[in-house]
Parts: structure tokens; C-alpha cells; sequence
């Protein structure tokens, strides 16, 4: 008999919890357990759920990304303002996916040139990027073109009468799969691994690490971009005041999801599973009506809390 | 053409304030395993970074096969075909077996890697070297030998020429080690050149046909492994002549002095579930209390819970014939309890803080934030044991990473000697050190049980523990399986006991 792998319990854990929420949720109303709410939950979570995927390669290599609520309000109203003064809105969006890419790749090459930790430096990346975005503009800005109100909406896969995935769920799931795509059956994915879980045999066995870290902040930052244009897509607009700490969010959800926070294990379906355990805990609380939102905050928090000790006795059981 | 695989030629590097390596000359054949030699600081290591391509060499040539070559990274070292394993094992723990064998060379269609030719790979890998071993196991699951067996199996994954084994046997015991050497006489037959660096002179011996000696960074001389008796090497090691060394080694044990009179000491039906079987122990001011047996027999698992890092669940424990409880290192320190930790680099020194710092730690931290230490006397306390313990820096306030590792070892011993402890508990305080230092610190143990000090000595070493022991507690497979005194002690009776159940365990050695 095989013994399971301790590194898939995590992953289990958070399967239960996303199941023992849905069915909790089916069992207390009525209308829980409907194929809208499905399709909801992952249209309304597509801009976290991408954000968490680019986040998840980063918390893999044992780094962290801060910038990423931030890099997604500067995206969001760089859209807005190029498509509102006459640019078409692929060529914005193009443009916006590349500027994301480079600024990540550019907070990659200070963590490895000058052998910066990446909290300091994505730290810095998120104020420049929050500041920038008010440069842009300093309000709220819509977006008003054929491609946007109506485009996108035909793009979604109907489902059934009047129900649809819409068109960010569905960037969302591409997302995940070509993630988990990358994590497993690439020779970078692979280095992301190894990096995270021993940096230093890492870079003694040939792993070139010094590219790949400069990958994986290039990658999350195109994550983080492409986030920023589905955030566009679902809002209908960009504001450069918006997703304040979105980052932490993504951290909880890929962390839910099974990845530890010290680099090494995790897995991007995981991740999805963490962004749907978010989604599931809000809707819960606004079909129950009563309790206040911040109650969402208050679950995920405790939530959070039970999986990080998880983790710590399951490692801890692990090095003995 | 000679048959010479790798010939290394004036090759020097330096770091700010120091010559690692002074124009040397080094020759590996075809079909040989050549042992590096020399103290800690003599130049091995370095010389293996520039092999590996991790530092840069500031003058000389490398030629593989004639051919010159210039590594820049590991990387390139293992496409010239220089594979290396390491004394720590570094593979990546979080991987699978299989995963850390290809790492890096996976077997890939359009980008698109085949799990199963890993898989495939990795099976011939191990099947080469004759390792029955799931390569779907997670890494950190294996024993630390298995993982060693995996490094080389990668080291041999690639095709390569020249294995260099920096180490590999220190963390290993003597079956492991004899499974090791099966393997690396194999590839040595196959006509790979193998370099092979280690401290311990039974295994130069017994799997070497060539010896390297190296000292201060400089060549001393290349050696047919038969031509050179152990005492000329390990003169040629120290830069002493061979009688100095002679009478050194025939300094056997302080055995005349047994201690008499009531123990420091004494812990009774002591154990705790799944570390070690309860046992009795007891240990007396001016008495050295070896602690021998295999790696894994539960030695450091004794002093763990004597030092309060682990609770007992059975048995009591008296100091001074007052029943105490300690539970946790902090009491354990209170009531002048000292210990040394096995790995130094993990559990001891600090490596930025200053010989200076590192020494006033435990003392700092056993008077409490609130209670500083002045300068002066902490500058007192620095200089007083660089000096009683001869630490070769150049002054107290050398970061600690930039010493030997036989000097840090020292540094640790000066930082609980600091705290004037009844009891020091050391737990192979040689491990990884050269065979000069080792007999600095064993000279320095004996210095401190004239003193008075209680001393529990782990080693792997027996030689080392018959040395310096008055007593022997002998452990095996977590269990106290016997205890010798005085005269009875020697490195058979200690290996008879120990190795009853694998007898044939010294046979793989030299086979």
C-alpha cells in the first residue's frame, strides 16, 4: 500500500472545505445550489482567480507579490483612458498585457540582479504603480465602445435559457488550465518548484535560476495585467482608486488553496479552489442577508488561520 | 597523450585578504579515484568551486581530455561533463525522486515534458547504481544516505567524465558507506575519473589509488595511495613531520583517571517514545561520557532530552542528587546545562554576527535583554577564548562565516564555556573538521574535564570517543545496549557491541 503523499493533504483540505461550503450553502437556501450562482461565482471572481494564478508561481519560488491590486487599478484605467481617447481596444489591451509583462519583468530583474527580497520590491512596485495609475487619471472613468457593451457579452457560452459563462469566467478558467499546463509539464514550471523548496541546490544542480525568477515576476505580472483587463470587462470601466489590497486576497486564496507560503508545494488547481472558497464564504453571506459584508473578511481570516497551522503541523511532521 | 582526464595547471584564486589557491597543480586519470587532502582551509573546496564553474579562477588552465575549459556555473561545468556531489545533500527536497535525477535535463517534446521517460530514466539511473528505490518517492521522505545515492545517481545521470564527491560519506554509516564505494569502484572501472574529498582516513585507504595533498592553498605533493603511510600523510596534511604526528597519536586514553565521588549527573529509566528507549546515565565532574553508536542510534535524541529540547516520558533526572525537571533549553542553561549542537551551521553559529558576538550570545542570553554585557567585557571574554582555545582569526571581530570550520566549531565551544556551564554536552563537535583541529578540540576536551567540566561526548568516530572517554554508553537502534569503563574501553569492544547485528558491515568496507 502506497502512502498519500503529505503534500496532497493540504489540497484535500481544501476540497472538503469548497464542498462542505457548497453543500452547506445548498442545504440553507433554496436557491444555493442553482447553476447560476455556479456560473456567478466564477464570472465575479475571474479578476481575483487570475490575479491568485500569477500569484500562485510567484509564493511557489518562495517570493512574494505585492503589487498586484495596484498593477490591476493602473491597468484598469490605462484601458479606459487609451479606448476613450480613440485607441482600438485590442490594440489597448495588447499594449496594456505587454506594460504589465515588462513592469513585472522589471521587478524580477531587481530581485535577482541586486539580490533584493521581493516583498520590498513589489512593495515599491505597488506604490509606483497605484501612484501612476492616478496619473492616468484621477477618477473613475467608463468605458464606452461597441466591443465592451457589446462584444464581450457575446462572447459568453450560453449554458442554458438565460444562463451563460460569461466571457471572464472563461478567460479565468483558460488561465488555470494553461497554469497548471506550465507547472507541471514545463522544464520553467519544474525550476519554479525547485527554487521555492531549495533555492540554493536549486541554482548547484543547473537550474538557472536567476532567469527564471526574472519568469516568474515577468509571468505574475502578466497575470496581473491580464487581470486588470478582465477587471475592465466586469466593471465596464477602470478607476484608479480600486482593488486596494487585492493582493492580500490573492495571498489568502492561493494559500487556502494548498500552496505554502515557503515555496516548494502547491498547485494552481489549488489555487481555483482557494479563489472559490473566497467566492463561496461572500456568497453565503449576502444570500443570508443579515450579516454585515466585513463578515466575509472575518471568515477568510479565520480560515486562513486554520490552514497555515495546517500546513506548519504537516511540514513539521514532514522534516521528522 | 598520457591517459590524464583533468589536468589542472597553476591555478590560483583569491578572496579579499585571503589566497584560497596558490598556483596548484592537479592530475586526474582515467580509471582513478584521487582523494583531495587537507586541513579545513587548505584549499579544497575553493578548488572544487573553480572545477564546478561556482567561482571564478583568477589565473591558471583547465584542460578535460586535453581540451581547455572554462566553466562559468555548475551548469556548464556538468555539459563540459564535471558532475558533482556534495557533501550537503543538495537536491531539492520537495521534488521526487525521479524529479531531482532529471531536473533541469527532463526529456521534453515541443516543450512538453514526458513524466514518463523520467520516470524511465530515473529507473536506469538507479538501477546503475543498484539502488532498489521507488523513483515516485518524495525526496525529504528518503534517508539522508538514500539522498546522497539519489545526488549520485544524478551526478551520473549526465554523461559524465569526472565525478567529484565532495564529502559524500559524512553523513553516511559504514554499510552506507560500503554500498558508496561499491558504487564509485564500479564507475572507476568503467574508466570515470573520480575525485574524492574526505576527512576520514580509513575510506582514503581503503577506495583511493592516488593522493592530492594540498596546505595553505599551496600543492604539497601528489602520492600513490599505497606509497604514502597514513602518519606521512597526515604530516604532509599539517605541514609537521611524521614523529611529531606519532607521538600525538599515541596519546591513548586518559584512562588512569577514573572519577570516583557523586555524579553531576544522573538521569534514570530517562526516555521518550520513538526517539530513545529508556535508560540510565550518569555523569560525573572531570569524567568524559562517551556516547557511541551508528548514525540514527538515537544519540542525539539522548542529549535532546537531556538539554530540555525534547520532554522525557519516563524517568527522572537528579543534578548534583536534587530531582529536577528541565523543560527547555532555557532551564537546562539556568542550571548550567551546555550543549553543542550536531550541525553547526543549522542549530549554532550565526554566521554574520562577529567571533566576538557569537561568543557573548549564550551568556548575553542567559542575563536577559536588561541586563547587558559591557563592551569591555564582552571584549574580555572574546579575547580570553580566542586565545584559550587557539582560534586562528585575525581578530575578535571577524564575522564567524569566514572562519574554518574547525575554528567556528571552537567559537561554539567558547560561547557555552562562556557561561561557566558544570555540564557540556557535545555532539560531534569534530564532524566535518580537519584532522589538525580535531586534535585541537579533542586536547581542548581533556583541558576541560581537568577542570572539572562533566562532559557527554557524541562522536561517530570511535577512535576519537576511546580517546577521550572515561566511560562509553553504547547505543544501537535507539536503545542503550551497553555501557564500558576504564580499561575496557576500545574500538572493538565498542564495535562488537554496536555492530553485532551487522557484522558484516566492516567487511563491505573493504572489500
Amino acid at each position: 500500500m502506497k502512502r498519500i503523499n503529505p503534500k496532497y493533504i493540504p489540497l484535500a483540505a481544501t476540497a472538503l472545505v469548497m464542498i462542505a461550503l457548497y453543500v452547506l450553502g445548498c442545504l440553507l437556501y433554496p436557491n444555493f445550489g442553482s447553476l447560476r450562482v455556479v456560473v456567478n461565482l466564477f464570472g465575479d471572481n475571474a479578476f481575483l482567480g487570475i490575479a491568485a494564478v500569477g500569484g500562485t508561481f510567484v509564493i511557489l519560488s518562495g517570493g512574494i507579490d505585492l503589487s498586484v491590486g495596484a498593477v490591476i487599478a493602473f491597468i484598469g484605467i490605462l484601458i479606459a483612458s487609451l479606448i476613450s481617447g480613440g485607441m482600438p481596444p485590442m490594440v489597448a489591451i495588447a499594449l496594456a498585457l505587454v506594460v504589465g509583462t515588462v513592469f513585472g519583468a522589471a521587478q524580477g530583474s531587481l530581485i535577482r540582479f541586486f539580490d533584493l527580497p521581493p516583498f520590498l520590491v513589489t512593495l515599491g512596485g505597488m506604490f509606483l504603480m497605484r501612484g501612476l495609475a492616478f496619473v492616468v487619471r484621477a477618477e473613475s472613468l467608463a468605458i464606452k465602445h461597441r466591443f465592451y457593451q457589446q462584444t464581450i457579452r457575446q462572447l459568453a457560452i450560453p449554458l442554458a435559457p438565460r444562463i451563460a459563462i460569461p466571457f471572464t469566467a472563461i478567460c479565468f478558467i483558460a488561465v488555470v488550465i494553461v497554469a497548471t499546463y506550465i507547472c507541471i509539464y514545463t522544464r520553467f514550471g519544474r525550476n519554479v518548484y525547485s527554487i521555492g523548496s531549495s533555492e540554493n541546490s536549486a541554482l548547484l544542480m543547473g537550474v538557472p535560476v536567476g532567469s527564471t525568477k526574472i519568469g516568474i515576476y515577468a509571468l505574475a505580472g502578466f497575470f496581473s495585467a491580464l487581470a486588470g483587463c478582465v477587471s475592465t470587462f466586469y466593471m465596464q470601466s477602470g478607476n484608479p482608486a480600486s482593488f486596494v489590497g487585492l493582493e492580500l486576497d490573492a495571498i489568502a486564496a492561493v494559500v487556502i488553496g494548498g500552496t505554502l507560503l515557503t515555496g516548494g508545494v502547491g498547485f494552481v488547481p489549488g489555487t481555483l479552489m482557494g479563489v472559490l472558497i473566497l467566492g463561496l464564504i461572500q456568497t453565503l453571506i449576502t444570500f443570508q442577508g443579515n450579516l454585515n459584508t466585513w463578515w466575509t473578511k472575518i471568515a477568510i481570516g479565520v480560515l486562513l488561520l486554520l490552514f497555515i497551522v495546517l500546513q506548519k503541523s504537516i511540514s513539521g511532521a514532514r522534516r521528522a | 597523450m598520457s591517459d590524464s582526464l583533468l589536468e589542472v595547471r597553476g591555478l590560483s584564486k583569491g578572496f579579499p585578504g585571503v589566497r584560497a589557491l596558490a598556483g596548484v597543480d592537479f592530475t586526474v586519470r582515467r580509471g582513478e579515484i584521487h582523494a583531495l587532502m587537507g586541513e579545513n582551509g587548505a584549499g579544497k573546496s575553493t578548488l572544487i568551486k573553480v572545477l564546478t564553474g561556482v567561482y571564478e579562477r583568477d589565473a591558471g588552465d583547465t584542460r578535460l581530455e586535453g581540451k581547455t575549459i572554462f566553466p562559468r556555473s555548475p551548469r556548464e561545468a556538468e555539459a563540459c561533463g564535471i558532475s558533482t556531489v556534495y557533501q550537503e545533500v543538495n537536491l531539492i527536497p520537495d521534488l521526487s525522486v525521479a524529479e531531482n535525477i532529471c531536473l533541469g535535463r527532463q526529456p521534453t517534446v515541443f516543450g512538453n515534458i514526458r513524466w514518463g521517460a523520467i520516470t524511465r530514466r530515473a529507473k536506469q539511473a538507479l538501477a546503475r547504481l543498484e539502488l532498489d528505490l521507488d523513483p515516485s518517492r518524495q525526496l525529504s521522505a528518503c534517508s539522508i544516505a538514500i539522498q546522497q545515492m539519489v545526488a549520485l545517481a544524478r551526478a551520473m545521470d549526465v554523461s559524465a567524465k569526472l565525478l567529484i564527491l565532495d564529502e559524500p560519506t559524512s553523513s553516511l554509516d559504514e554499510r552506507e558507506v560500503g554500498e558508496l564505494f561499491k558504487v564509485i569502484r564500479k564507475l572507476r572501472d568503467d574508466g570515470m575519473g573520480i575525485v574524492f574529498v574526505t576527512h576520514f582516513m580509513d575510506q582514503v585507504y581503503s577506495v583511493t589509488n592516488r593522493i592530492t595533498v594540498l596546505r595553505n592553498g599551496e600543492l604539497v605533493g601528489e602520492y600513490p595511495t599505497a606509497e604514502l603511510p597514513r602518519l606521512e600523510l597526515v604530516a604532509r596534511m599539517i605541514g609537521k613531520d611524521a614523529k611529531e604526528v606519532a607521538a600525538m597519536e599515541s596519546q591513548h586514553p586518559g584512562v588512569q583517571s577514573i572519577r570516583e565521588g557523586e555524579p553531576f549527573l544522573e538521569v534514570k529509566n530517562f526516555g521518550r517514545k520513538g526517539s530513545i528507549a529508556p535508560l540510565d546515565l550518569s555523569i560525573r565532574p572531570g569524567e568524559v561520557v562517551g556516547l557511541a553508536g551508528l548514525l540514527g542510534s538515537g544519540r542525539t535524541e539522548t542529549a535532546r532530552i537531556i538539554f530540555g529540547v525534547d520532554k522525557p516520558d519516563s524517568g527522572e533526572m537528579f543534578l548534583d542528587g536534587e530531582r529536577v525537571t528541565i523543560s527547555s533549553p532555557r532551564a537546562a542553561i539556568r542550571r548550567r546545562i551546555a550543549f553543542t549542537a550536531e550541525d553547526r551551521k543549522v542549530d549554532g553559529i550565526i554566521p554574520n554576527l562577529s567571533i566576538r558576538e557569537n561568543i557573548v550570545l549564550a551568556l548575553q542570553a542567559s542575563r536577559g535583554a536588561w541586563a547587558k554585557l559591557s563592551r569591555a567585557k564582552q571584549d574580555e571574554l572574546a579575547d580570553r577564548f580566542i586565545k584559550a582555545l587557539r582560534v586562528k582569526t585575525p581578530g575578535p571581530e571577524q564575522l564567524i562565516k569566514n572562519l574554518s570550520g574547525g575554528n567556528q566549531q571552537k567559537v561554539l565551544l567558547g560561547r557555552w564555556l562562556a557561561t561557566e556551564p558544570r555540564l557540556i554536552i557535545l555532539d560531534e563537535p569534530t564532524r566535518g573538521i580537519d584532522v589538525g583541529a580535531k586534535a585541537e578540540i579533542e586536547k581542548l576536551i581533556t583541558e576541560l574535564r581537568r577542570d572539572g567540566l562533566a562532559i557527554l561526548f557524541i562522536s561517530s568516530e570511535l577512535e576519537e570517543v576511546v580517546r577521550t572517554s572515561q566511560r562509553v554508553v553504547i547505543l544501537r537502534d535507539r536503545k542503550k545496549v551497553g555501557e564500558l569503563a576504564g580499561e575496557a574501553i576500545s574500538e572493538h569492544a565498542i564495535m562488537s557491541q554496536i555492530a553485532a547485528p551487522t557484522a558484516e558491515s566492516k567487511d563491505v568496507l573493504h572489500a
